[in-house]
């Protein structure tokens, strides 16, 4: 997939048979056609005019989000899935109606259309909505890290991040922090080999899985378009994380098959690439995986298909977000409720306390 | 009998007794107390978990606290100065502040930022940073005047479930003595009356309420201080009322003149007070300049008892 880089860091594909039932299997296949499901469909949404704003997916990279989500214990958080991670959203159980009133600007309890896109986050499961300045969150994952650190939970925090947040100094800020304390944090890098329009090679000379060590952190890269290879990663991730030996970096190597938001035609990306990478598509290359191993893949994809059709007849009978709130909550009055807990998908969290 | 900065030890004391879930983090808060010692001793009481000394890494600081604060814990930051909050201001303005409004999430922490000049600290050890915060939705901004204010609101900072920037004037630490209440309390973000009068209202916050004071003291004229001691939320009414019983309004800043706190309080006075108005409102403040390091230049361009006073006598005399 991705080269052996100069500095001999390897490409690893982890297998990770021996920890994913079939069950979860299909859980993974499932829960990757339904972020491919809600982006078409939005696309769609947003093509219509019913969508404000732009429009931003993850095609090509749904792997990514659900492959390491998909580790997480329910008491566990992630600051924060990126514009290219809604499987993040899905594995820990958002609601897909209240996605779509979301993107719409539609009355919801997630953002009560204060924000759009995947600028969103359920907190009642675990999940902290982005900020647009990255990679920002990381500092946050960290804090959570922290908080559990300190209080002796077996917890950690999960942190999505592109290349290209590779180059502000909150970077720098994040992973020296999360090293000097000995963080339970996993960063996952998601190196889709384009930030908007700028190439890596115009934001890094080296190579951030080396700059890892620069920190003491230790990296990998693994194949992003295998779920299998990222949750493997992942699982080793958390588990030094819950163990008090500290933060990991992940880098998920990947391809953004579509442009940076819906606005974009992308014609700075070779075309050629595009190609090549749509035949690595995570999707189609998982369902062949499933389909040999006796899953009936076509029985998952209409099952998703039903649920995302459900839930936008749901979301469009939904009223607009009420400009008479529009003033409310820029302060908390109540006593905070801290980040809840979300799904915990994974049969091996039940294994492991049965 | 405490100082200020005893009073600000005393709050954090406190409420680290009170409250596990409080603890302090910034650069050199440990073992050596912090730059000012507002932290002396409290790594001897609660250890190395609960006071925190962290990298040099200010967006590090507050991030970090934002994320132990949706954790569940009362992250207390300090900032070494109020000048280095510049290099956070990312984390405050657009991942702290914007929290609650966008995702519902609650974010109680604390910001603490040594403020002000008055000694020589130059460019980047004297700035009063107050305003930018002012402008950036879902922050709180509260700075006492007095030791009992100082631990009072302090202690209500850290109850607070929002994002609260504390300011701590240095030239306040050392200087300003006063007395503390015992135990824990928490003062009311609401202006008070420093010192009363009803010729003229001088409307301040901060080191500037001391000066302000000295003045009216000094003065043959009724003068009123009114000491802000939150500039968000602004106590818009209490402004009101002193402005409405005195008819004259000298408005005082430390920080640079332009929308500084006082141009918002002097904005509200003309909106909503004009016709209680017998003269023009007054504003005193740094001109728009960096704070000059040398003591004649400082001295030229921070308000004081004496421009005060002068502006004082003409608004008198209008």
């Amino acid at each position: 997939v991705k080269p052996v880089t100069t500095d001999g860091v390897a490409v690893e594909r982890a297998p990770a048979t021996d920890l994913l039932s079939d069950e979860d299997r299909a859980e993974l296949l499932r829960f990757m056609m339904l972020m491919r499901a809600v982006e078409e469909r939005g696309l769609r949404l947003y093509k219509q005019g019913k969508i404000p704003g732009s429009f931003y997916d993850g095609r090509g990279q749904e792997a990514v989000s659900v492959g390491a989500t998909f580790v997480l214990a329910s008491g566990d958080s992630v600051s924060s899935p990126l514009i290219r991670d809604l499987g993040s959203h899905l594995v820990r159980g958002t609601d897909i109606a209240d996605i779509f009133r979301h993107y719409m600007g539609r009355a919801n309890p997630i953002s009560r259309g204060r924000e759009g896109n995947v600028h969103f986050g359920d907190r009642r499961l675990g999940v902290v909505g982005m900020v647009s300045m990255l990679p920002d969150m990381m500092l946050v994952a960290n804090g959570l890290a922290l908080a559990y650190k300190l209080r002796g939970e077996r917890r950690c925090s999960l942190s999505f991040f592109g290349e290209g947040a590779t180059s502000p100094g909150a970077w720098h800020e994040a992973m020296n922090w999360a090293s000097v304390d000995r963080l339970p944090v996993i960063f996952i890098l998601e190196n889709n080999q384009t930030a908007y329009s700028t190439p890596p090679s115009k934001q890094f000379v080296v190579d951030p899985v080396n700059r890892a060590a620069g920190y003491g952190i230790p990296a990998t890269t693994v194949d992003g378009n295998d779920v299998e290879a990222v949750f493997g990663a992942v699982w080793r991730a958390r588990e030094r994380a819950i163990n008090g030996e500290g933060p990991t970096l992940i880098e998920a190597y990947t391809m953004r098959m579509h442009g940076h938001g819906a606005h974009d035609d992308a014609r700075y990306m070779a075309p050629e690439l595009l190609t090549e990478w749509e035949e690595k598509d995570p999707i189609r290359r998982y369902s062949a995986t499933c389909a040999e191993r006796g899953l009936d893949v076509e029985a998952i994809r209409q099952t998703v298909l039903d649920e995302v059709e459900a839930a936008v007849e749901q979301a469009l009978a939904s009223p607009m977000a009420d400009p008479a709130e529009v003033l409310d909550g820029v302060f908390c009055d109540h006593e905070p409720e801290p980040l809840g807990q979300g799904a915990q998908p994974w049969s091996g969290h039940a294994r492991t306390h049965a | 009998m405490a100082t200020y900065l005893q009073a600000i030890t005393s709050a954090l004391r406190e409420e680290m007794r009170n409250d596990d879930r409080v603890f302090v983090m910034g650069e050199d808060v440990g073992a050596f107390g912090g730059a000012f010692k507002v932290t002396d001793g409290l790594l001897a009481e609660f250890g190395e978990d609960r006071v925190r000394d962290t990298p040099i890494a200010e967006a590090g600081i507050i991030g970090t606290a934002v994320g132990a604060a949706i954790a569940g814990l009362r992250p207390v930051c300090e900032m070494q100065f109020s000048d280095f909050v510049a290099c956070g201001f990312d984390q405050l303005v657009n991942v702290a502040g914007k929290m609650h409004y966008r995702l519902g999430l609650a974010v109680p922490m604390v910001v603490r930022l040594p403020t002000g000049g008055g000694f020589s600290g130059g460019p980047f050890h004297s700035q009063n940073p107050e305003a930018w915060f002012m402008h950036a939705p879902g922050l709180k901004v509260v700075a006492p005047s007095t030791p009992e204010d100082a631990k009072g609101l302090l202690i209500g900072a850290i109850r607070d479930p929002n994002p609260v920037i504390f300011l701590e004037h240095k030239n306040l630490y050392r200087r300003v003595k006063g007395d503390v209440p015992e135990g824990r309390y928490v003062t009311e973000p609401r202006a008070r009356i420093a010192h009363a009068g009803t010729d003229l209202t001088i409307v301040t916050y901060g080191a500037m309420v001391h000066e302000a004071v000295a003045v009216a003291e000094a003065s043959e004229a009724s003068i009123e201080v009114l000491d802000l001691r939150s500039l968000v939320p602004l106590d818009v009414d209490s402004i009101l009322a002193s402005v409405r019983k005195t008819s004259k309004v000298l408005v005082v800043d430390e920080a640079n003149a332009t929308c500084a706190a006082g141009a918002q309080v002097a904005a509200l006075i003309a909106e909503h007070a004009f016709e209680d108005l017998d003269g023009p409102v007054r504003r005193l403040a740094t001109p728009d300049v960096p704070i000059p390091f040398s003591p004649p230049l400082e001295q030229a361009v921070l308000p004081s008892r004496t421009t005060i006073g002068d502006a004082v006598d003409e608004l008198l005399a209008y």
